[in-house]
């Protein structure tokens, strides 16, 4: 609804006409994709959550009630300011449904938490989430770009960082314990977020480089120059707060890696060029394979122990085909 | 050495990583209208991927239309993927798809734009592959 100037007409969405083919290939794939919690058997991972030790059992709760913010933010504030901006009605009703899936996927965590936790255990999280400073500035770096009266163009940025960037320090704990067929039902759920994140991520990105080609040069070098500064800003900020998590387990270094491969390919969502050099970005294989489960062979999501079936591979839509 | 055929959608991905390789390529055109190129060498397909979770709609369908001309797929040699490794058993999948189809091989695949070691591994791979006997006529 683009239109709230008075005499204006109420505009219904009409996707037999649309203004860019990109906003209905997001919408098919987000739609195809969609999922809930409660289709993962999460209550498979009762007995590998008993074999981690205590600490390692703290810092899985902490990190994953980051994330819980990370997606609350992007479902209550970042989705429905990005809504304000859209340049088309198609691209609204995507972000709509980007808003949704987050709620989803910070819901997906209560999940997790109630199959695996106790109430106490928790309640610490949260509380401690509220209290982590890092956590709480890379959350407030954000959501100062999504304030009324900031740049569209900005907002988009700061939306692909989040989406792209900084859901990976957490990210990287399942990946791990799945390369160690640890929780692997949980990494099954995780990587549903994963792909969806990653959809989001390219098209928020796509949206920001369409509204890139309507400036001029001088306009263009501003917004870059404010990327990387944002940038800069928020990887302090996470390789702290990878350090407070990780240290303890030894694997800062590694999720060091791991959050520069990232970086880069949020930048690329955005038309621009890597920032680390790819010396910064040797992520563990293993990392790496936990991701891609099985791309090779298209054997969707086996050996986790999940029941959960994504859907046979419909791999060719034979009819295109003349061959 | 001969050429490249790539697709790119509106994100540029590709585009931006066949710039890096400084080789020539022909653009697989995103709209329907616009004219296919009509290689007349053989030459290696860059091809994203755009499946949903189920793998259906990995190959655009300008690239379909593309191969669908039996001269122009006659000159098909191989496909290199492009994607990104957070849609797991997905990755690449266009790329796989096009070479079962055409009975060639996949011969490397890159996330997004690629990274400098992308460009420089698939920069070196394309031309051994280009010097090896009997691809070309």
């Amino acid at each position: 609804m683009k239109d709230h100037v008075m005499g204006a007409p109420a505009r219904a969405i009409n996707w037999n006409r649309l203004q860019d083919e990109k906003d209905l290939e997001v919408w098919n794939r987000l739609t195809v994709n969609f999922w809930l919690p409660e289709k993962v058997p999460l209550s498979n991972d009762v007995q590998s959550w008993a074999t981690l030790r205590p600490e390692e059992r703290e810092l899985t709760i902490r990190v994953f009630t980051g994330l819980t913010l990370l997606d609350t933010i992007q479902n209550t504030v970042g989705a429905p300011v990005l809504m304000k901006d859209a340049v088309t009605p198609h691209e609204e009703a995507v972000l709509s449904n980007i808003a949704f899936m987050e709620a989803v996927h910070a819901r997906s965590y209560s999940s997790i938490f109630s199959t695996l936790c106790s109430t106490r255990e928790v309640d610490e999280a949260f509380r401690w989430s509220e209290e982590n400073q890092h956590l709480q500035q890379k959350a407030r770096l954000i959501l100062d770009e999504y304030e009324v009266g900031s740049d569209p163009l900005k907002r988009k940025i700061a939306s692909v960082f989040l989406e792209s960037f900084l859901f990976y320090s957490g990210f990287y704990l399942p990946m791990h314990w799945s390369s160690r067929a640890k929780l692997t039902n949980t990494a099954d759920l995780i990587r549903l977020i994963i792909r969806d994140e990653a959809v989001h991520g390219y098209y928020i990105g796509y949206k920001f480089q369409r509204a890139m080609e309507k400036l001029d040069e001088a306009k263009r070098n501003e917004m870059k120059d404010f990327a990387f500064a944002l940038m800069f800003d928020l990887y302090e900020i996470e390789a702290h707060y990878a350090e407070e998590l990780y240290d303890g387990i030894g694997l800062t270094e590694e999720v060091k890696a791991f959050l520069h491969y990232n970086a880069n390919k949020a930048l690329q969502n955005l038309g621009f060029e890597a920032l680390f050099p790819p010396a910064a970005c040797e992520v563990n294989p293993a990392i790496l394979s936990a991701l891609s489960t099985d791309s090779e062979n298209h054997d969707f999501f086996s050996g986790s122990g999940s029941s959960y079936v994504i859907g046979k591979a419909v791999a060719t839509e034979d009819e295109d085909w003349d061959f | 050495m001969s050429g490249l055929v790539f697709f790119s959608s509106g994100s540029g991905n590709t585009a931006r990583f066949v710039a890096s390789l400084g080789l020539p390529g022909q653009r697989i055109p995103i709209r329907q209208d616009d004219p296919m190129p009509s290689p007349d060498a053989p030459y290696v397909l860059i091809c994203p991927t755009y499946a949903d979770g189920t793998g259906a709609g990995a190959v655009p369908k300008q690239v379909i239309r593309f191969l669908n001309d039996p001269a122009r797929r006659a000159l098909i040699r191989g496909v290199i993927g492009a994607g990104n490794r957070n849609f797991g058993p997905t990755f690449g999948l266009a790329a796989r798809i096009i070479a079962d189809k055409c009975k060639i091989p996949v011969l490397d695949r890159f996330e997004l734009a690629g990274t400098e070691t992308d460009t420089a591994r698939i920069r070196d791979g394309l031309e051994q592959f280009w010097g090896m006997p009997c691809l070309t006529p």
